[in-house]
């Protein structure tokens, strides 16, 4: 196997060039192109270097985390307590992000809302990732009348607007962190098949692959061992991209009144309460709105970079 | 015709399941459904709950509930609202109009600006000019419809007052007015699309300057601007017209957000009323339509797509 490994690395030389003009993800039709060297090898960072905004995007990302994980222990004021006398107050040495229309503190509530949009985030992908990646893995690698019913199936899902349906159940079955995680999860199963099963089309045609095959190697050893460690980086940047995705749905919904009830800070009711108030305390809904932009921006553009150096087009998507 | 044959199949299956999931919300809820959909106080009047149960057949089995509501939407009867006492059908209609409007609009102002964008930071690859197209349309995507709203509504509205934060005027009552509150609706959904169109036409047209017929024409002396526009623009749309088409489901789920915000008496917000007022019936007839026509649109793209695209017209693997 290891005697393979340069013509890979030839192979993605050659057809790394010119990479870098390659439509964004859910854009139709480009060129073929092999994934990742083979053998669950994965040098994200290889030859090429990242410009610092990658690593500010990174920065900011470990910092929400961080907030997120660590929102009880930080020395903030509690984000549910009002005081009318520091309503809508601009930034302050009190309140350093402001106050909010009831006088609660800015700063602890975008610290303690990053733990909603995390929560969601984190756990919708992972059902995605996980139940859609392993479905659509395994359809592109086994191939025949499994995969054209499977795909079936997700065409027909994936053809209904994900943020109605996802509405109408609301209305239905009521709301809480756990239903929204687990809807937007579910919705978004059809999509990570998709994308699994792209990589995995592409993958399965390395020459890696057929000299595993020939060397006799059973189709579950195939799978695990060959297929699945050069499938999963691609899937995992395109994950970073939906994670973005997934957090201004939740801020969509909440800017409906729809996701967590209140008084629970979540940065789309942020914004929905600082919409009001506009004329006299823009900042009230200009803060959340650049945490949720920066945080958006900052997991599109990793998640964008990686891709792009793990040479993935969105070919047979 | 034959494309539309071989597709009707898929359609019809979609449909179907997408009316069966609509049909199945009604079931979802906990306890009686008729309670439910009454609300707390007029369920305890006996004899309402007893006509709801009755009109809702929520003594039959599902499946028959399933194909008598089957049955009455195919003939256009979605069924009259608990709280208003108001037609689906008509609420709709009235409310579809502004949707329509908004949504033309928006789709209208992205392409308009998509297209000589997407074109000439392709003719100029890597120029300052690519670059901050480039650039821009990156963090246009990552700023979702609801943000650009909310800054609109705070520059043209709060800071200038040129134009109305909310409201609306019927297009046949003042065409001026209307557009007056139309725009800001239509900007907010324009800023993603243009986005998401500037990037793919950018990527296909960087594709086809590089083929043979393009340096042709430039050893013809052809004008740039003919080449750009008039060669060039046709082949590298087919993936954007696509796209447009599919962004109708984007569009939608922006319109349900910008139509709140605004305060536009549009479909989406319709929707969003219902399910906080939890008007079921409605929220039910609502998203059916919604369904529906994402799905007959999607198929209408797919169509229009192999029809100008003349590599698959006529089913010869020629390059444009």
């Amino acid at each position: 196997m290891e005697a393979l490994r340069p013509l890979d690395d030839a192979a993605d030389r050659v057809i790394g060039v010119g990479a870098d003009d390659e439509p964004a993800y859910g854009a139709v039709p480009s060129s073929t192109g092999p994934g990742p060297e083979g053998r669950g090898a994965h040098r994200p960072g290889r030859k090429r270097k990242r410009g610092i905004a990658f690593w500010l995007a990174v920065g900011w990302l470990v910092v929400v985390a961080v907030c997120a994980v660590a929102a009880d222990w930080l020395p903030l004021p509690d984000p549910n307590r009002p005081d009318v006398l520091d309503r809508l107050e601009g930034f302050s040495a009190e309140h350093p992000l402001g106050a909010d229309p009831l006088g609660r503190d800015q700063l602890s509530r975008i610290v303690h809302g990053a733990r909603v949009s995390l929560v969601v985030s984190v756990s919708a992908v992972s059902i995605g990732l996980v139940v859609g990646g392993t479905i659509g893995t395994a359809v592109g690698y086994l191939r025949g009348r499994t995969e054209r019913v499977v795909m079936a199936v997700v065409d027909v899902i994936a053809a209904f607007p994900a943020l109605i349906l996802l509405l109408a159940v609301l209305a239905f079955v009521g709301r809480s962190l756990t239903i929204i995680s687990l809807l937007i999860g579910a919705l978004s199963v059809p999509i990570y098949t998709r994308v699994a099963r792209a990589n995995t089309l592409s993958i399965a045609q390395r020459e890696f692959v057929h000299a595993a095959h020939t060397l006799g190697a059973k189709r579950s050893r195939i799978l695990f061992r060959e297929i699945l460690p050069n499938v999963v980086p691609p899937v995992a940047a395109f994950a970073l991209v939906a994670m973005g995705l997934v957090i201004v749905v939740e801020g969509s919904l909440a800017l409906l009144g729809l996701s967590v009830p209140p008084p629970d800070p979540t940065w789309g009711g942020m914004i929905a309460n600082g919409k009001p108030h506009l004329e006299e305390a823009v900042h009230v809904a200009l803060v959340p709105s650049a945490a949720m932009f920066l945080t958006v921006l900052s997991l599109n553009f990793v998640g964008d970079t990686l891709r792009r150096s793990l040479d993935v087009r969105d070919s047979n998507l | 015709m034959r494309l539309v044959l071989r597709r009707l199949p898929a359609i019809l299956a979609t449909l179907l399941i997408v009316s069966f999931l609509t049909f199945l919300l009604t079931s979802l809820l906990p306890g009686d459904p008729a309670v439910q959909i009454l609300g707390p106080e007029a369920a305890n009047d006996a004899e309402s709950l007893a006509a709801v149960r009755e009109d809702l057949r929520l003594d039959d089995p599902l499946l028959s509930r399933y194909g008598a509501w089957l049955s009455d939407v195919a003939t256009g009867d979605l069924g009259r609202s608990y709280r208003t006492g108001q037609e689906v059908t008509e609420a709709i209609s009235e409310r579809l109009p502004v949707t329509l409007e908004v949504g033309a609009l928006a789709v209208g102002i992205a392409l308009a600006l998509a297209i000589p964008l997407g074109t000439l930071s392709a003719f100029r690859a890597g120029s300052r000019l690519d670059r901050a197209v480039t650039g821009t349309s990156f963090g246009l995507l990552a700023l979702p419809s609801f943000m650009v709203a909310i800054l609109l509504i705070y520059v043209f509205a709060v800071t200038l007052g040129w134009l109305p934060a909310t409201g609306w005027t019927r297009l046949t009552a003042d065409p001026l007015d209307n557009l007056r509150h139309a725009i800001l609706p239509a900007l907010a959904l324009a800023a993603g699309e243009m986005a998401v169109y500037t990037r793919l036409l950018r990527a296909d047209m960087i594709t086809t300057l590089q083929q043979d017929s393009i340096t042709m024409a430039r050893a013809k002396g052809i004008p740039t601007s003919r080449i750009l526009f008039r060669h060039a623009l046709r082949p590298s749309s087919f993936s954007l017209m696509t796209v447009v088409g599919l962004q109708v489901a984007t569009i939608i789920g922006g319109a349900v957000i910008v139509e709140t915000l605004f305060a536009l008496p549009g479909i989406g917000r319709l929707l969003v009323d219902s399910i906080v007022q939890r008007d079921l019936v409605m929220v039910q007839g609502v998203a059916l339509v919604i369904a529906i026509s994402f799905v007959v649109i999607n198929f209408v793209v797919d169509l229009l797509y192999t029809l100008l695209d003349p590599r698959i017209r006529h089913g010869s693997p020629a390059t444009a």
